[in-house]
């Protein structure tokens, strides 16, 4: 058991996990570097959906990973901000519209 | 991933002044070789790459360094300029010198740098000089440098003489800038940048170009100039009323006050590591020391703006060559002189003092 669940130096040794399922490894990565290639959408508009992504499932290797990318893609801190909080809003409109089950189910058994 | 995120802003003086062991190029160069220790060395991946030595191309740029005078004093700059560092100018001897040096070689361009260069005394000189033989000539300017009473007018003299003006700008809105180049640039930048499209520079009119440089406030790669060109062009339009004809990229180079930025805000081992993964030999071929001889206040002669810095000294048959002594032949004959910072001109995209190299 390791007595950190989350080694920064995994990000970087993220292809070892390949070993166990070479193929599979193989078709991820190519997949994973073809979905991030410039196509209808620019690179930086993907960076910044994953950065957006990486906040609202939490992952800090892409958290640092999709920050540092974005940059590099000349995004800055007003843009990037702008996108967590467009995962935020997302997220928390997710709870919100649930409150409209809750609401009509109360509706349904209260008088 | 981060190793020890932490804000750190310098206090806004040059090393030189605070006589801080990073003052020392020896000193940054004991820094990097530590700081990339277990990995390749510039040379061995040139090897790699199919580069046996890094040899001279046919030389374009006659960059010239006036001096280390300036007006602002940069959280990142590689000169270690400043307002404290009038002791390092050029002298007009040193300056003819470097005009019978440019009168031996085919250069087409005289790229004068700095400090800020318009703060010398012999800066028109030079310019007229230059003009007198044809050549393009550049002027690195800082902005800010033209809102100075005794600037009023330059800028219109400067178009009369169809310089081109490549301006450092990082990033098209304030906190950025700002962040880099200290409280206030931002808003002198933008006045400065007024001044120029009045006088009909960033207009689209050749002899009154107008190039931006930018380079990342922090420890990242510099952007894709070509990526991000147009939504800088649109940015500085719509919200400052200002246009400019051409956006470079730059990376910036683990030296001097960014290297202490680094050290202090533990980015520098992360930093070096993202270079040297983003080497690109596609950026080789394009690296400036290859077409730019680059010399120093004092005369000294240099593969590049970077290497003057550090002192290292280009090395010919001769050994080191001052421009006094400068012979056409023997500077083509030598090799570059890299070290572990050169992975900043081939990371990514490339970078040079004319933007990305791939």
């Amino acid at each position: 058991m390791s007595e950190h669940y989350y080694k920064p130096d995994h990000l970087k040794s993220f292809g070892a996990i390949s070993e166990g399922a070479p193929e599979l490894g193989k078709k991820f990565f190519e997949y994973y570097a073809a979905v991030f290639a410039a196509g209808a959408l620019t690179e930086r508009e993907k960076a910044l959906i994953a950065l957006a992504v990486a906040h609202t499932v939490q992952c800090p290797y892409c958290i640092d990973a999709y920050t540092t990318e974005s940059l590099q893609k000349g995004a800055d801190l007003e843009q990037m901000t702008e996108a967590v909080h467009v995962a935020c809003a997302i997220r928390g409109g997710a709870s919100l519209v649930h409150g409209m089950q809750m609401k009509e189910h109360a509706e349904k058994v209260g008088m | 991933m981060t190793d020890s995120p932490s804000p750190v802003r310098l206090p806004a003086s040059t090393l030189s002044s605070r006589r801080v062991p990073l003052a020392n190029p020896s000193e940054q160069l004991a820094r990097l070789e530590a700081s990339t220790a277990g990995r390749a060395t510039f040379l061995e991946m040139l090897r790699g790459a199919g580069w046996p030595d890094l040899t001279p191309a046919r030389l374009e740029i006659f960059q010239v360094n006036l001096g280390k005078l300036c007006n602002m004093t940069c959280r990142h700059c590689h000169v270690d300029a400043g307002p404290d560092r009038s002791e390092a100018m050029m002298t007009r001897q040193t300056v003819d010198a470097c005009l019978r040096a440019l009168d031996q070689t085919p250069a087409h361009t005289v790229d004068i740098t700095g400090g800020a260069p318009e703060l010398h005394p012999e800066f028109r000189y030079l310019v007229e000089a230059a003009r007198a033989r044809n050549k393009h000539v550049i002027d690195r300017c800082n902005l800010s440098v033209l809102l100075l009473a005794r600037n009023a007018g330059l800028a219109e003299w400067l178009a009369d003489r169809e310089v081109e003006i490549v301006a450092s700008l990082p990033h098209y809105r304030q906190r950025n800038t700002d962040a880099q180049r200290g409280d206030g640039a931002f808003e002198k930048s933008i006045a400065a940048l007024r001044v120029l499209n009045s006088a009909g520079y960033g207009l689209g009119k050749p002899g009154r170009v107008l190039s931006l440089m930018t380079n990342p406030a922090g420890a990242f790669l510099a952007p894709s100039q070509s990526d991000v060109e147009g939504e800088w062009k649109i940015a500085l339009k719509r919200d400052f009323g200002v246009t400019f004809d051409r956006l470079l990229a730059l990376n910036n180079m683990p030296i001097s006050r960014f290297l202490e930025w680094l050290v202090d805000s533990g980015n520098l081992d992360s930093y070096m590591a993202r270079l040297i993964d983003a080497f690109n030999p596609g950026a080789v071929a394009g690296v400036m020391c290859r077409n730019t001889i680059s010399v120093s206040w004092d005369g000294r002669l240099y593969d590049c703006d970077f290497n003057q810095m550090l002192d290292l000294d280009a090395e010919t048959d001769v050994g080191a060559m001052s421009i006094e002594s400068f012979d056409f032949e023997q500077w083509q004959r030598r090799s570059v002189v890299t070290r572990a910072h050169c992975f900043g001109c081939t990371a990514g995209a490339g970078s040079s003092c004319g933007g990305s190299t791939a």
